[in-house]
């Protein structure tokens, strides 16, 4: 699997995210800055990292979503090929329109830094053949603006067409409002775009990819990732 | 020529931080407060000359960049 990782003014997460695609795919993605204008030629997957990217002026990703590499970004998705937005990534790609909705301040508005439970809601995608339907992971979040939102018409429609990919839950994979940490809709933590190629999500499962921090449960993602790319050559 | 651009938030969307503020004014003593909605002003300097070219580029950069209009309405008024 050959990955990239767009790293804007302000990203924090690169080395993270870089860091568990070499673990768990065996081979170093490249790094590419935001005023670059083309992906290396193969790229099978291209991660928009967390991070706090021109300084969340305007609105988080508002001005990320403008810049110069999101046009190869957008290249590759219209193609079909895999794009993974990672918290600040996810809001990149929602005003970047290559996914619906908007995140908004968190409804308890402070900055919430902790471990959550994410439902897996399907596991017939390319992000998560790694994992079952229905299994509870444990991954981190840190944001103060991961509140799901879009017009009660998109949500039925994202729920109607199975895009809704993760879900802020309980321990035991049920749906309890005070495990919605955010206030998002429908306890939404991860979509996915009309052709199921392109993923947002707010939380961090790139750092939850060695034992040595607790938990591997984020693993799954970048595995089933590296076995889709294994399958399809 | 100058102006402004008026970005707020539509209704039905949450606004915590206007609720925040809405809190801090009663605790203040600043009564008859029934709701506050937290929006951004864009003081803008423009280059063309006639309203309707300057009106046309307000829109524009509002539309491209300064509003989110999944969450956001705005308001475009060229001042002098």
């Amino acid at each position: 699997m050959k990955s990239a990782v767009i790293v804007f003014p302000g990203s924090n997460r690169e080395r993270d995210v870089a860091r568990a695609l070499e673990l768990v795919s065996g081979r170093e993605p490249a790094l590419l800055w935001h005023a670059d204008t083309g992906l290396p030629a193969g790229t099978d997957l291209v991660v928009l990292p967390g991070g706090f990217s021109y300084g969340d002026y305007l609105r988080c990703g508002a001005i990320a979503a403008q810049a110069p590499i999101m046009e190869a970004v957008r290249n590759h998705a219209g193609r079909g090929g895999l794009v993974v937005g990672i918290c600040n990534g996810f809001q990149i790609l929602c005003e970047a329109g290559l996914l619906p909705g908007v995140l908004l301040r968190n409804s308890g508005l402070r900055f919430i830094c902790r471990d959550v439970h994410l439902r897996i809601e399907r596991s017939d995608t390319p992000f998560t053949r790694g994992y079952n339907a229905g299994q509870v992971i444990r991954v981190p979040v840190a944001h103060g603006e991961g509140n799901y939102f879009a017009h009660p018409a998109t949500i039925s429609r994202l729920e109607s067409e199975g895009r809704v990919l993760f879900r802020y839950t309980a321990p035991d994979g049920s749906l309890d409002p005070r495990h919605n940490v955010n206030g998002a809709s429908n306890a939404i933590a991860g979509v996915l775009s009309e052709k199921l190629n392109v993923l947002g999500l707010m939380p961090h499962p790139e750092n939850h990819v060695d034992p040595a921090v607790g938990s591997t449960d984020g693993r799954g993602l970048f595995a089933g990732l590296v076995a889709h790319f294994a399958a399809a050559a | 020529m100058k102006a402004r651009v008026t970005v707020t938030l539509k209704t039905g969307v949450l606004d915590p931080q206007g609720k925040a503020i809405e809190g801090a004014l009663a605790e203040l003593g600043v009564t008859g407060v029934a709701s506050v909605r937290q929006g951004k002003v864009f003081d803008i300097e423009l280059d063309a000359a006639d309203v309707g070219r300057a009106q046309e580029t307000l829109e524009e950069a509002a539309e491209k960049l300064l509003a989110n209009t999944i969450i956001e309405n705005y308001r475009v008024e060229v001042l002098e």
